[in-house]
């Protein structure tokens, strides 16, 4: 019955074009927007992880304290659970943090700078609220800084990227959709006679809807397959950001595998939206 | 088998006929005259469910039209052959899979050799891989006549089945029918075409309807 229905329905028509190069240009797009979202989605993993588990402590103490409150601050953290390690900064390290925003020839000896402690915490981490107590108590001047005020927004940045990117795939989803079901429909008119003889002959619905809804599947499926490929390579050609790539757009590692789901995505798209019409065509056929 | 009672059908606002009530029992032989306009083609649409009635009811072994589902009426249709007057044909398809269409379309099997037979007996065996564009109108009635019968139907309906062909393809086709009537398939053929009909009458108890004034009536033994 499949070699029959695949051929009463006539190959000729644009909705075949329309399908085609429709379902071709969706998937390039998903390809991008998929890259999009799964870059987005790594870029927040990796901001989490780099700031997640660090800290700093400032000290602005006056320099006769300097020294006293900086020994009493490496104490209080070296006792308190959750701190893995704490070290003082080198004068060179604050200059390097500093060069970004004042230039390499800043006059570090002239300007009273506070002391910075870096500190690793574990991954529970520690009590920060009975931290921040305990060196208030026993170095007045320490100011312990997890880096909250900074990481959220930016976490909050690419979780919303991360959905818009969903959206953009929604979007063409429901795009590709409705291309289908406009070219289901041209072609469910265009050949109305043929739907006439096959009424008439005795085809059900099913089988007639199939003979129509199985060829825009295919050629959904082609068009999509071939913007996959076309919008992979583009990814893959995509400049570097030298060697700190893992914040850059596009896939790595594994995730080169999601965008080969986009063909079958457009493949069920299509034949839910041509079986839609289908069916909704032949109800107003006797 | 097919069953009309008290049925009306409206059309462009009055009632093209009204009143009939008729049964097309198995291996009964009907001929349908009246007028052109009288509503012919459409009695004959109402026995296949193309057209509901405006009133009263039509029944398909047993089941009213009415309350008929699609898939239902698709399997009905299968066991009813219908001839157009019109002849419609996938125009992409040769004659041979057009003929078959009842059969492939349904999931049957398909025997070559018994479309070819087929094709044989109404003369287009020769033009079996042509495209229906390509026929004259004679033969796409015959190719039509070949489709409605290859389901071996329970009843066949034709309309004006022998109006673009000569006498003695008439004669053949005609041949054929009754040959379907006497293996128990009830056949209704609407025409103008006195001479086939009284030459049906020769070969089989054939029974004269007419449409005229609205109403269906019997024909009588007049022809």
């Amino acid at each position: 019955m499949s070699a029959i229905s695949d051929q009463i329905v006539p190959r000729s028509g644009h909705g075949a074009w329309l399908v085609w190069l429709g379902a071709a240009a969706m998937a390039y797009l998903a390809v991008f927007a998929l890259a999009l979202s799964i870059s987005a989605e790594r870029l927040a993993d990796n901001w989490t992880a780099a700031l997640a588990q660090s800290a700093t402590v400032r000290i602005s103490a006056p320099p006769a304290e300097l020294d006293a409150q900086t020994n009493a601050t490496l104490e209080v953290l070296r006792t308190t659970p959750g701190i893995d390690e704490a070290r003082v900064m080198s004068a060179q390290e604050q200059a390097d943090l500093l060069a970004v925003w004042l230039g390499p020839d800043l006059p570090l000896d002239a300007l009273p700078l506070p002391r910075m402690l870096e500190v690793f915490e574990t991954a529970e981490g520690p009590d920060r609220q009975g931290l921040r107590l305990r060196l208030s108590a026993e170095a007045p001047s320490a100011i312990y800084d997890d880096h909250t005020q900074w990481r959220r927004p930016l976490i909050d940045a690419a979780s919303r990227l991360r959905a818009l990117s969903m959206l953009a795939l929604a979007l063409i989803g429901g795009v590709t959709g409705a291309i289908i079901a406009l070219a289901a429909s041209a072609a469910l008119a265009s050949n109305a006679q043929v739907i006439r003889v096959l009424r008439l002959v005795g085809a059900r619905d099913r089988f007639i809807a199939h003979a129509f809804v199985r060829r825009m599947t295919r050629r959904a499926a082609l068009g999509a397959t071939i913007g996959t490929a076309l919008g992979m390579l583009s990814v893959l050609g995509l400049p570097s950001l030298g060697p700190d790539a893992t914040n850059g757009l596009g896939f790595q590692g594994l995730s080169w595998i999601a965008p080969l789901a986009v063909p079958v995505l457009a493949a069920l798209v299509a034949w839910a939206a041509a079986m839609a019409t289908a069916f909704a065509v032949l109800r107003g056929v006797t | 088998m097919i069953e009309f009672q008290d049925v009306a059908h409206d059309y462009g606002g009055g009632a093209l006929f009204e009143g009939v009530t008729i049964a097309l029992e198995p291996g009964s032989f009907h001929f349908l005259t009246g007028p052109s306009g009288a509503g012919k083609s459409t009695f004959l649409k109402l026995c296949y469910g193309e057209l509901l009635p405006s009133r009263g009811t039509v029944t398909l072994q047993g089941t009213s039209l009415r309350q008929m589902s699609r898939d239902a009426l698709a399997e009905m249709r299968n066991s009813i052959g219908v001839v157009h007057q019109d002849c419609q044909f996938l125009d992409h398809l040769d004659i041979r899979s057009n003929v078959a269409l009842p059969l492939s379309t349904t999931g049957r099997a398909v025997s070559d050799r018994d479309v070819d037979d087929l094709l044989n007996w109404v003369g287009l065996r020769a033009q079996a891989d042509a495209l229906p564009p390509t026929l004259s109108g004679g033969e796409r009635q015959r190719a039509a006549l070949a489709r409605a019968v290859i389901a071996a139907p329970r009843v066949l309906l034709a309309d004006e089945p022998t109006g673009n062909l000569d006498w003695e393809m008439s004669q053949r086709l005609l041949s054929l029918m009754v040959e379907l009537n006497r293996m128990g398939t009830a056949v209704l053929i609407a025409t103008h075409d006195m001479n086939l009909i009284r030459t049906a009458k020769s070969q089989v108890a054939a029974r004269v309807l007419r449409i005229a004034g609205r109403k269906l009536q019997s024909a009588g033994s007049d022809l």
